[in-house]
């Protein structure tokens, strides 16, 4: 277990910089989810840190101790990757045991056996050590992937969209025990994806990443709560967070360089229009059974809030709208008020 | 325009029975969803209704009309598969205008035909664009346009969405509907993602095994599952499914689970069993102090406005969905209060939901 530390880290692939200037530490025992869409640069961010790729500038340390030009032996990261390889011709038990077993390790076959054990019953996969691998689930085959990674105890598991390979169901059941798994080992994770849900529900941390660029750092709570730019806003949160040109808002008090107005679906109330206020058109109900999205439209912009599924509203019907904690950005897109914070 | 009836429909392939007793009609107009797992026939359904395959016993009526066996060209139906397949040498004016220059239509005719179609979808704009130029969103609307621009009675869709990111699909699902309301054909679109269904259907058709489970409104599928399997297949994360051995007589307002006794809805018949499943959605879950049923805190997970909580208790694991400002720790025990009046009771044998109160719909006032 150990702490990683990336000062000013670059790295460039002919004309693309894939990272930049990324600066970036993760703690001991810390999960740590770095979110963004194909192409920004997180699976990069990976592999410089197993070794698999030299930084172009920076520094890496793990544990305090510099590795930036450690070969990726040296540095006891494990790897798991989107697509679980195992090997097809071996049984679950001796896929777990063979990264125990490589010659620079040497263990005691009983030391091996104890291990292979406690990571198989930590994944519920206990009762198929004996099969072959290919015999297996998905779910299952992702759980040896897992666990060969875990049976290693290296000093930080280093995950690629392990799990977007399996179907709704299954990745909610592991999102919640790869969580568990990291809590009682203490692990230190850090865990690339595209998905928000992934990141919100895992993360202690959140970097979102575009272009290389770490935009924000910190719980899924600030993220969602406080984000930095527009592009951070509409990154979490389902349905997307509703955004307004400020001069359509001239009754709001926003803040004087404000150009966009951000409001969470869950903020943006339906009242009884009042005469006042701000008003809007149903213009479809969606039911999706915990809850309506009410699409709407005001002033010629689509909006989403969220209802009680029982309660009736049809569409074209006149609706006020109450907005509550709203959030400003100027016309580059930052969040007006960051600084105060 | 037009109103699609099932009557009696099966479909067996040598010893395996694709469909079986299907049996619904599908409303002039309206957005009829086929909701089910691979291999539950939805497909096969959708491709009799095509035309594509034929029915070993019963019928299929267009519009009134027995159209069983007749062939899928002459049927009037637009069959739209994975919505991705662009002609790359071709602009965006050419691609929807595909479909009717194949018919031999008239030049001035397809040009008119191909600018109401993209009025509609609101790509006017890019006709005269390259394919290999568009976003992804863009080039699913001109597919789209290549299905609608020939105006069929009705639109089979069969996954249209599937190849697609998941932020992507539900942009598209918008609008698929919103375009659905504009021109109001009938459509039946046959997928494996409940949410999807939810969001479009007017009414979904949920399926397992060749057999129609349920057919509803979504809030009737989600309120009101019919059985155990449409129950589990609805909702994320799905309705909490509580075994437990006990009585339900008629009249009953309470089951008990072990030392725990839980409200429900009361019971309008009698279990002839004693295995049967307590079925309580995620949102319906409450912490309470005070609660008989309890266990520990097994996981949290945030999701912004809420945060799911899963709590292990006797009889599994149970799932809440609370508001994310409520402080709850890993471990900690807690008590499990559910909301009386939206609980069911299934068989647990037979998989079916036992009658209620909630069943006569005034547990929703």
């Amino acid at each position: 277990m150990a702490e990683i530390a990336l000062r000013q880290v670059g790295k460039r692939f002919g004309e693309i910089e894939a990272v930049r200037d990324l600066t970036l530490s993760i703690a001991n025992g810390e999960f740590v989810v770095l979110l963004g869409p194909t192409g920004a640069g997180k699976t990069t961010t990976l592999r410089l840190i197993a070794g698999l790729e030299n930084p172009d500038q920076g520094a890496i340390s793990i544990d305090g101790r510099d590795v930036t030009h450690d070969p990726p032996a040296a540095r006891d990261t494990a790897f798991v990757f989107q697509q679980y390889s195992l090997y097809p011709h071996l049984t679950v038990y001796d896929n777990l045991a063979f990264p125990l077993r490589a010659p620079a390790r040497r263990l005691p076959e009983q030391e091996i056996r104890k291990r292979v054990h406690e990571i198989a019953e930590l994944l519920h996969i206990g009762s198929k050590l004996a099969n072959r691998a290919t015999r297996l689930s998905g779910g299952e085959m992702q759980r040896v992937a897992i666990g060969r990674a875990l049976v290693r105890r290296p000093a930080i598991y280093l995950m690629d969209e392990p799990l977007s390979s399996l179907d709704a169901k299954l990745r909610a059941e592991l999102r919640l025990e790869l969580k568990r798994i990291q809590i009682e080992l203490g692990a230190t994770v850090l865990y690339v994806t595209h998905d928000q849900i992934e990141a919100m529900t895992m993360a202690a941390r959140i970097g979102v990443i575009r272009e290389g660029r770490l935009l924000q750092l910190g719980t899924p709570r600030e993220i969602y709560e406080t984000p930095n730019d527009i592009y951070v806003a509409r990154r979490l949160g389902m349905p997307e967070i509703n955004l307004l040109p400020a001069e359509l808002l001239s009754e709001l008090p926003a803040p004087y360089h404000t150009k966009t107005v951000g409001v969470r679906t869950e903020h943006l109330q339906i009242a009884k229009p009042n005469g006042s206020g701000l008003v809007g058109r149903v213009h479809r109900v969606e039911h999706l059974g915990d809850q309506n999205h009410v699409h709407l439209d005001y002033r010629g912009h689509a909006l989403i809030t969220l209802a009680d599924p029982h309660q009736s509203l049809a569409a074209g019907q006149e609706v006020g709208l109450a907005l509550l904690n709203p959030l400003y950005f100027d016309a580059a897109g930052r969040r007006i008020g960051i600084a105060a914070e | 325009m037009a109103q699609i009836r099932i009557e009696k429909l099966r479909k067996a392939f040598q010893d395996f029975i694709a469909v079986d007793r299907s049996d619904f009609t599908i409303e002039d107009g309206s957005f009829f969803v086929m909701l089910g797992p691979s291999g539950c026939g939805k497909t096969t359904t959708l491709r009799m209704i095509a035309g594509l395959e034929l029915p070993t016993e019963g019928r299929i009526l267009l519009d009134g009309e027995d159209v069983t066996y007749r062939r899928a060209a002459e049927r009037d139906i637009a069959f739209v598969f994975q919505l991705f397949a662009l002609y790359p040498h071709m602009n965006v004016a050419d691609n929807i205008g595909f479909p009717l220059k194949c018919q031999g239509v008239a030049r001035d005719e397809i040009r008119e035909q191909v600018r109401q179609t993209a009025r509609l979808l609101r790509i006017e704009h890019l006709l005269a664009s390259k394919t290999s130029k568009l976003s992804g969103g863009d080039r699913q609307r001109v597919a789209l346009g290549r299905a609608i621009v020939r105006r069929p009675k009705a639109f089979l869709m069969d996954e249209p969405l599937g190849a697609l990111d998941s932020e992507l699909r539900r942009l598209m699902c918008n609008e698929l509907r919103e375009l659905h309301d504009r021109i109001g054909a009938t459509t039946v679109y046959v997928t494996h993602d409940q949410l999807e269904a939810m969001s479009m259907a007017d009414r979904i058709a949920v399926m397992n095994r060749g057999v129609v489970e349920q057919i509803g409104t979504p809030q009737e599928i989600y309120d009101l599952p019919a059985s155990l399997f449409v129950a589990d297949f609805i909702g994320s994360p799905p309705m909490n499914l509580i075994r437990f051995e006990g009585r339900l007589q008629r009249g009953d307002r309470a089951v008990r689970i072990r030392e725990a006794t839980v409200a429900v809805p009361e019971a309008h018949e009698e279990a002839t069993v004693e295995s049967l499943v307590l079925g309580v959605r995620p949102e319906h879950v409450a912490l309470s102090e005070s609660a008989p049923m309890r266990g520990r805190v097994f996981g949290t997970e945030y999701l912004g406005t809420t945060q799911i909580v899963t709590v292990t208790i006797e009889q599994g694991q149970v799932k809440a969905r609370l508001p994310a400002s409520l402080s709850v720790r890993l471990g900690e025990t807690v008590g499990l209060a559910f909301q009386a009046r939206s609980l069911m009771v299934f068989d647990a044998a037979t998989g079916r939901a036992m009658r209620s109160a909630l069943h006569e719909g005034n547990a929703h006032g």
